[in-house]
């Protein structure tokens, strides 16, 4: 299935681009706000900054928020799913799709790098076989949605929110596409999950 | 709890990973996107290419590795070597890597760490800091610069590295363990994660790292002669109890 990479400059695309084709999607890159409204399932990408991100959506941001109007799924990774929500401290407004702030993490070790345990607490399409799985985060925010929408959380010094589905809107903070077999199973759960939302 | 890692570093020169002993006697050990997945494949749990050449000879960094180690790679990677500038970080991370490692030009003008991570999130900037009896080294450790390696660490941090890759040149391929004076150091002083890095011989040096205060530990020469003793390191590092990726 074509899966749109919304292009916004400053993601690592090329890693997730890869990672969905072995999940057998038919990724492309998309800056055209036309394409990425229009694809089967969106995919918002990317290590960075949210600041930096939130400006370079520009013209991609209404394309997400109209998908997400028409019920169309779109799946955020990191910083994409970050985007989600109203605002971040790391500068900038979000999407305001999701309700709750985008935080510094407290913890004694800033940033949270590296392999951590995925906590699910709700049974999911996209968390399918992933409960107890390592996977790899790499990030020094973290949302704090205020509506219950928190499907996995890991630990670092306490819970931090790992994943969050909400009607069409599926985000994972962790990197998929770098976190070995558990990472590739989140990808294929997610066009399952895209197929039927 | 975050797990403690094992990350294997691949030194590249001229698009081929090789091995010396305090940077120098180089030896060819393979191709670096082939060893990378090997590791992969025996549970590294993340990798460095440090493309040595770079500020030997002035070379370009490699992004042509960098998008074929990013299509095939399902871990972690970061690059380093050689990177000048805001421009350099843009063209490797936007071929996939997933943090740079910057050294000698962060050292040289300290603004670049706050440029770099304003531009791509701290969690992709790594500062390589090359050390000496507690000094830092810069230009594959042959030359001393102004400043202790603990006070560079702390600044480098404060101006926006997320991560610390701490090398001791005076251990470096030695095999008898890390630096941990270095990495105690500069590990109860800054709160971002730090790598040690030079020295690995067996999983008791990695573990030593661990106690120290480092969050992960950099192997090199043990690994790439027999890959298949990261899942035995693996396995001796949970059996003296500490956290590890299974």
């Amino acid at each position: 299935m074509r899966v749109v990479l919304a292009d916004y400059g400053a993601g690592n695309l090329r890693s997730v681009c890869s990672a969905l084709a072995r999940a057998g999607a038919e990724p492309v890159i998309a800056v055209d706000p036309e394409e990425v409204l229009s694809a089967p399932l969106a995919v918002v990408a990317g290590v960075g900054h949210a600041g930096a991100a939130a400006v370079g959506l520009g013209p991609l941001a209404d394309a997400l928020r109209g998908r997400a109007a028409a019920g169309r799924p779109v799946l955020g990774i990191c910083v994409g799913m970050q985007l989600f929500f109203e605002r971040s401290e790391e500068g900038g407004a979000g999407l305001g799709l999701l309700r709750g702030p985008v935080r510094r993490l407290r913890a004694r070790t800033v940033p949270h790098m590296g392999w951590n345990t995925l906590d699910t607490l709700q049974p999911s399409t996209l968390l399918a076989g992933v409960d107890g799985a390592d996977v790899y985060f790499a990030h020094s925010y973290a949302a704090e949605p205020e509506d219950e929408i928190t499907t996995a959380v890991a630990d670092h010094d306490g819970s931090i929110v790992a994943a969050v589905e909400s009607g069409p809107l599926a985000g994972v903070q962790f990197h998929p596409e770098r976190s070995g077999a558990a990472g590739a199973r989140v990808l294929e759960n997610a066009l399952r999950w895209s197929r039927s939302a | 709890m975050v797990k403690k890692r094992l990350i294997a570093c691949l030194d590249v020169a001229g698009g081929r990973v090789v091995k010396g002993v305090r940077f120098e006697r180089l030896r060819d050990v393979g191709d670096p996107v082939e060893l990378a997945e090997r590791y992969s494949e025996v549970g590294v749990d993340e990798l460095v290419f440090l493309d040595i050449t770079a500020s030997v000879e002035g070379r370009e960094p490699l992004p042509a590795l960098v998008e074929r180690a990013a299509e095939r790679l399902t871990i972690p990677f970061t690059v380093g070597g050689g990177i000048a500038g805001l421009e350099d970080a843009r063209t490797l991370l936007q071929a996939g890597a997933d943090k740079v490692a910057v050294n000698r030009a962060a050292f040289d003008d300290p603004a670049l760490l706050t440029t770099l991570a304003a531009e791509f999130g701290s969690q992709a900037v790594v500062c390589a800091i090359d050390s000496r009896a507690g000094r830092v080294v810069t230009h594959g450790g042959r030359v001393p610069r102004e400043s202790s390696a603990v006070d560079w660490a702390a600044a480098a941090v404060e101006r926006g590295a997320g991560e610390l890759l701490v090398t001791s040149i005076d251990t470096d391929g030695t095999r008898a363990g890390y630096d941990l004076e270095l990495t105690g150091a500069i590990a109860t002083t800054v709160a971002v994660p730090v790598i040690a890095s030079g020295g690995a011989g067996e999983s008791r040096h990695l573990a030593d790292a661990f106690a120290a205060g480092a969050e992960a530990a950099l192997v090199a020469s043990i690994v790439h002669e027999r890959p298949e003793r990261v899942p035995e390191l693996k396995a001796e590092l949970r059996q003296a109890g500490w956290n590890l990726r299974s």
